[in-house]
């Protein structure tokens, strides 16, 4: 690109102007003054079902180098809160209170002043890093852009400091990939790009909403060792929005909780998380399952679902959902401030019991989910196999050429998978994106006729399968996918859509009739619903209806693709019950696909890590977490974070360098040698092995394999 | 409100949310026990829908009295379309001749009333027929994709570059003794080509959605999908087609009688009237007014329909639901916050955060 043109930067809506390049003020920051300091701050939009109050009064104060959290679901507000904060609210938005940045008030301030704070005083991170890049100038270019927008400074000068920063947020090779467009870039790569260009300007302030979200957790670990790099190098306060807590626990040194447009705890993480105050609080930290969570219990989930922003009801929000609300909740709503007994602010009237005499770990009734009885009590390998693959492998093939397709490469999808699933049990996949979860479900799914591997369901091998057979074998395996909302279609009211599958097998009318409203009861929905549209249902209940249907035809297996990656944390621990609790009463088996470990480690009894397009580890659920053996599930394990900010700080995190290779270009011999933590302490010919040879399965324990050569066990939870 | 609902049985976390779903939207009335209530259909859910929708009841209602008048009015006048009143040329409305006559004597009313009954079957006979051909053909095409695929998009191709009006001339003098009818199946033959093409590509996207995955993995052979999923979840794109072809219909047709073609002397057809008085219309007005405000009613009044049933079938359109429910949904989404143990509420109105 050219140094006539500039190139729109992404974050900054307004169209810049050339002059007021320099500073406003440059005083050394004092480290006891807060750098940004917001009051009362108020947001509300129009819409047409009355005015939507989105945020209700926020306040909150940041010093140099202390990073606060913000956590809540979402519709909390607190995205909301932010743009408001970095003035890229759109004009219907009315905002009132005061945003004070470095003692300077920015509500009220055009949107071309506001232009130049943002990107300068305050740096950004936003949640997708693919659409906050502008793909058709280069990554170089925007961050010279970043820079030269807010610094008098020539291209050349610029270009060496984009570099540098490049090199400061990790990017290997930064004098060639200064170059690359967006596309070139691995998601993990484009929000270090991101907060490359976030602190260009050494900002005072930088606000990441929910940055490591759409990214796996390996690389989410690497992100946010960045993140704590660029504040160590910048000296600014960082707010962090998030609906982790485990992130935070971490991350933060301060946390805001947020439930409908107002802060409802705010204190220190220890605080927060070792004495919650707030029913609310209590609630989302007893409904995240957690990795280190050895006995399987129950999960609390909150009931109900956050009211409407629109005429809120009178009295404390949470009221309703609340499991000790009193009268007096429903009247007035409480103010955020310190109660009696309590060491930080709380909103929440009845703050000074949980402090004394109500218990805060007793005040929600755990829902009981009953034992599994005949099954568990069957050995393992007497019971029989519902599900079985060998070798199962899936190639694509690469091809170029318009008109003459010719092949340029196999991109190796699945590799090579074999594993099973027995009655009664539940298997979790787990690995990040890309390692061919997906296209190993499908290939169960589509019941192929093709490529090399068997798939065995229900000891029939599909291959030979004539077309009533295979009906027949779609009635004993359902699915239930991860977007509830995708996965109805959205123009048939629910009953029809649980009609579905028993229509297609031939069921009669009068059992049709009878049987939905029985699978509306069963998944704990009215059975009065069934003339809805997907659309009057909230996630959590579309959830329940997808499952509902997966279990229409009393299916032996069901198979669940991210169930719960979709759902607010309060509502994923009810689906999760719900899960349990049917797989006992129905002696289900389940195949769960996820990429969250904690949701895994609390429903799984057997797990199958893969990575790139292989199962790397495959074990019962304690020794893959008490002892994982191959370096990549000791990585992907470490780099979950725990919701517990003490042991979150003592632990230390094996962090992968790289991305995830491409299936289409697969190492030799082991695949995960180059990125491998392991393979960097061996001896020479050690690493040698790695290289030539792929490791075969070694046998670690009744039911644990690991494919590595040097698999030793590593506690790292 | 949660009071006469049956507790849901199941677990707490269960119920919960159950009562969240009665807090969206319910008209309050107090409903029977589900043993009782018979599941409504899709269809009557859509029926009902459209039955809100006041001014598609106002369109169906101008079409019903379009056919009426049409069927039903030339037996109260005592003129006959072909009857050449020698007494009156030009005569204005008034009268004996209720909308005048035109050059030839002819009674306008008549021949207007002959025209609409030719105009409304062509019209949408056309609009049908060519929308049912356009989302047959694409969603198969879209759905099977391979070489039904190609098959059929090298046929709507082939169509589509073949001058259509050319066949339709070529064709007609043997089909000059044939019925109208013919000319139907003509005229919608070369009128479906592009929708095929949209509707093939939305199929495209909308076979990769889950909802579509999900039958596909229940076993519902691909038809079934096609005709239960698919082909809805476009209804909006049909139904605006539809409405269109039906206005492009009845002037197309005319264009062709114009030359020649179609419906000939002396029947007549409401393009052929309007085509015929065009160089009289500047100086006798009613020549143009009454058949063209005939025009413009048909076309009316299939797009208030077609609006009707698009809300009808979308359930996302607030249109179609009922008045009370909507402006009640919200108060009791609130109240029934308040009022239950647990409660909740759509939590769709910010989008997500």
């Amino acid at each position: 690109m050219t140094g006539a043109a500039v190139p729109s930067q992404p974050a900054d809506s307004t169209p810049r102007s050339k002059e007021g390049l320099r500073p406003v003020t440059d005083t050394r920051l004092d480290k006891s003054q807060p750098v940004l300091e917001v009051t009362d701050l108020e947001v509300s939009f129009p819409s047409e079902a009355g005015e939507v109050r989105a945020v209700r009064g926020v306040s909150y104060a940041v010093r140099p180098g202390e990073v606060l959290g913000i956590v809540g679901e979402s519709g909390s507000g607190k995205s909301v809160s932010s743009m408001a904060v970095l003035g890229l609210l759109p004009d219907s938005a009315e905002v009132s209170g005061s945003v004070k940045l470095a003692g300077r008030e920015l509500l009220g301030l055009s949107d071309n002043e506001l232009s130049k704070i943002r990107g300068k005083d305050i740096g950004m991170v936003f949640q997708d890093p693919l659409s906050a890049l502008t793909p058709v100038y280069s990554v170089g270019a925007q961050i010279v852009e970043a820079l030269q927008i807010h610094q008098e400074m020539t291209k050349e000068q610029a270009r060496t400091r984009a570099i540098e920063l490049l090199d400061v947020v990790g990017i290997p090779d930064p004098r060639r990939r200064v170059d690359n467009f967006p596309h070139e870039f691995s998601g993990g790569m484009r929000q270090r790009a991101m907060i490359a260009m976030a602190i260009a300007n050494d900002p005072k302030v930088i606000i990441a909403d929910e940055p490591t979200t759409a990214l796996d957790v390996t690389i989410q670990a690497q992100v946010l060792e960045v993140l704590k790099k660029a504040q160590d190098v910048t000296g600014a306060a960082i707010v962090m929005i998030t609906h982790d807590l485990g992130v935070i626990a971490g991350f933060a040194d301060r946390v805001q909780v947020m439930y409908a447009g107002k802060p409802v705890e705010s204190g220190s993480v220890d605080e927060v998380y070792y004495h919650p105050r707030m029913p609310y609080t209590i609630g989302l930290l007893g409904s995240i399952p957690r990795l280190d969570n050895t006995e399987r219990r129950a999960l609390t989930p909150i009931e109900g679902t956050p009211p409407s922003m629109v005429e809120l009801p009178k009295g404390c929000p949470f009221a309703a959902r609340c499991p000790i609300a009193i009268d007096r909740c429903r009247e007035v709503e409480p103010v955020l401030s310190v109660k009696e007994g309590n060491t930080h602010p709380t909103a929440c009237h009845r703050s000074h019991e949980l402090a004394g005499a109500l218990d805060p770990a007793t005040i929600y009734p755990v829902p009981e989910i009953p034992a599994a009885v005949e099954l568990t009590s069957v050995p393992r390998e007497q019971r029989e196999k519902v599900l079985e693959l060998d070798n199962l492998t899936k190639h694509f093939p690469l091809t170029q050429g318009a008109v003459i397709k010719r092949k340029v490469g196999v991109v190796k999808a699945v590799d090579g998978i074999t594993l099973d699933i027995r009655e009664g049990e539940t298997l979790g996949l787990v690995g990040e994106s890309g390692c061919g979860k997906t296209t190993t479900l499908l290939e169960i799914l589509d019941l192929p006729s093709g490529q090399a591997g068997t798939v065995t369901v229900f000891g029939k091998d599909v291959r030979g399968l004539g077309r009533a057979d295979r009906k027949a074998l779609r009635r004993d395996m359902q699915i239930v996918f991860q977007d509830p909302m995708a996965a109805l279609d959205a123009r048939m009211p629910i009953g029809d859509i649980l009609a579905e599958p028993l229509k297609t097998h031939n069921w009669d009318k009068d059992r049709i009739a009878a049987r939905v409203p029985e699978l509306l009861e069963m998944v704990g929905l009215n059975p009065d619903h069934a003339d809805r549209y997907p659309q009057e249902f909230s996630g959590g209940q579309r959830q329940r209806i997808s499952i509902a249907r997966a279990l229409a035809l009393e299916p032996k297996l069901v198979i669940l693709d991210e169930p719960v990656s979709a759902l607010d944390v309060s509502i994923q621990a009810g689906v999760l019950n719900l899960l349990d609790e049917l797989k006992v009463k129905l002696g289900l088996s389940y195949l769960f696909v996820a990429h969250d470990l904690s949701v895994v480690r609390h429903i799984a009894d057997r797990i199958a890590v893969m990575y790139l397009g292989r199962i790397v580890e495959l074990g019962d659920s304690a020794s893959i977490f008490d002892a994982p053996s191959h370096p990549y599930t000791q990585a992907l394990l470490s780099a979950v974070p725990l919701p517990d900010p003490r042991r979150e700080r003592e632990r230390t995190r094996i962090l992968l360098t790289g991305d995830l290779p491409s299936p289409a270009n697969v190492p030799s011999g082991c695949r995960f040698r180059n990125r491998c933590p392991k393979f960097l302490t061996l001896s020479e010919g050690e690493q040698q092995r790695c290289h030539d040879e792929d490791p075969a399965n070694s046998r670690l324990a009744a039911d644990h394999v690991a494919a590595c050569h040097f698999a030793t066990a590593l506690e790292v939870i | 409100m949660s009071a006469n609902q049956p507790a849901p049985s199941n677990t707490s976390a269960a119920g919960g949310e159950a009562v969240a779903a009665l807090a969206t939207a319910t008209a309050g009335a107090p409903q029977p026990p589900a043993a009782v209530r018979k599941r409504t259909s899709r269809g009557k859910l859509t029926a009902r829908r459209f039955a809100r929708n006041k001014l598609a009841l106002v369109g169906l209602g101008i079409l019903a009295l379009l056919f009426l008048a049409a069927y039903v009015g030339p037996s109260f006048t005592k003129y006959d379309y072909k009857f050449h009143d020698y007494m009156a040329f030009n005569a204005p409305p008034g009268g004996d001749h209720w909308w005048g006559t035109n050059q030839g004597g002819q009674d306008l009313f008549a021949l207007t009333m002959r025209g609409l009954q030719k105009s409304l079957v062509i019209g949408l006979l056309v609009g049908g027929i060519s929308t049912l051909v356009a989302g047959f053909v694409g969603a198969f095409a879209g759905y099977y994709g391979r070489w039904v695929d190609k098959g059929l998009t090298w046929f709507v191709d082939l169509l589509l570059v073949l001058p259509s009006f050319l066949i339709i001339a070529v064709l007609s003098p043997i089909f000059r003794n044939a019925s109208w009818l013919i000319f139907v199946v003509l005229l919608a033959a070369f009128s479906w080509m592009i929708t095929a093409r949209v509707v093939r590509s939305m199929t495209l996207t909308l076979k990769d959605r889950e909802f579509v995955k999900a039958a596909k993995y229940m076993g519902v052979p691909g038809p079934v999908i096609i005709f239960r999923h698919i082909l809805p979840n476009m209804a909006s794109l049909l139904i605006i087609d539809t409405v269109i072809q039906v206005g492009a219909a009845v002037i197309g047709e005319s264009g062709l009688s114009f030359f020649g073609f179609g419906v000939q002397a002396p029947d007549v057809s409401l393009g052929t009237i309007i085509a015929d008085n065009t160089t009289n219309a500047p100086t006798f007005q009613w020549l143009f007014y009454f058949p063209a405000t005939c025009l413009v009613l048909i076309g009316v009044a299939v797009a208030f329909i077609g609006d009707g049933l698009r809300d009808a079938f979308d359930p996302n359109s607030s249109g179609a639901k009922s008045k009370g429910r909507r402006r009640k949904a919200l108060a009791e989404r609130n109240e029934a916050h308040r009022k239950a143990t647990v409660a909740g509420g759509s939590r769709d109105v910010l989008g997500t955060s």
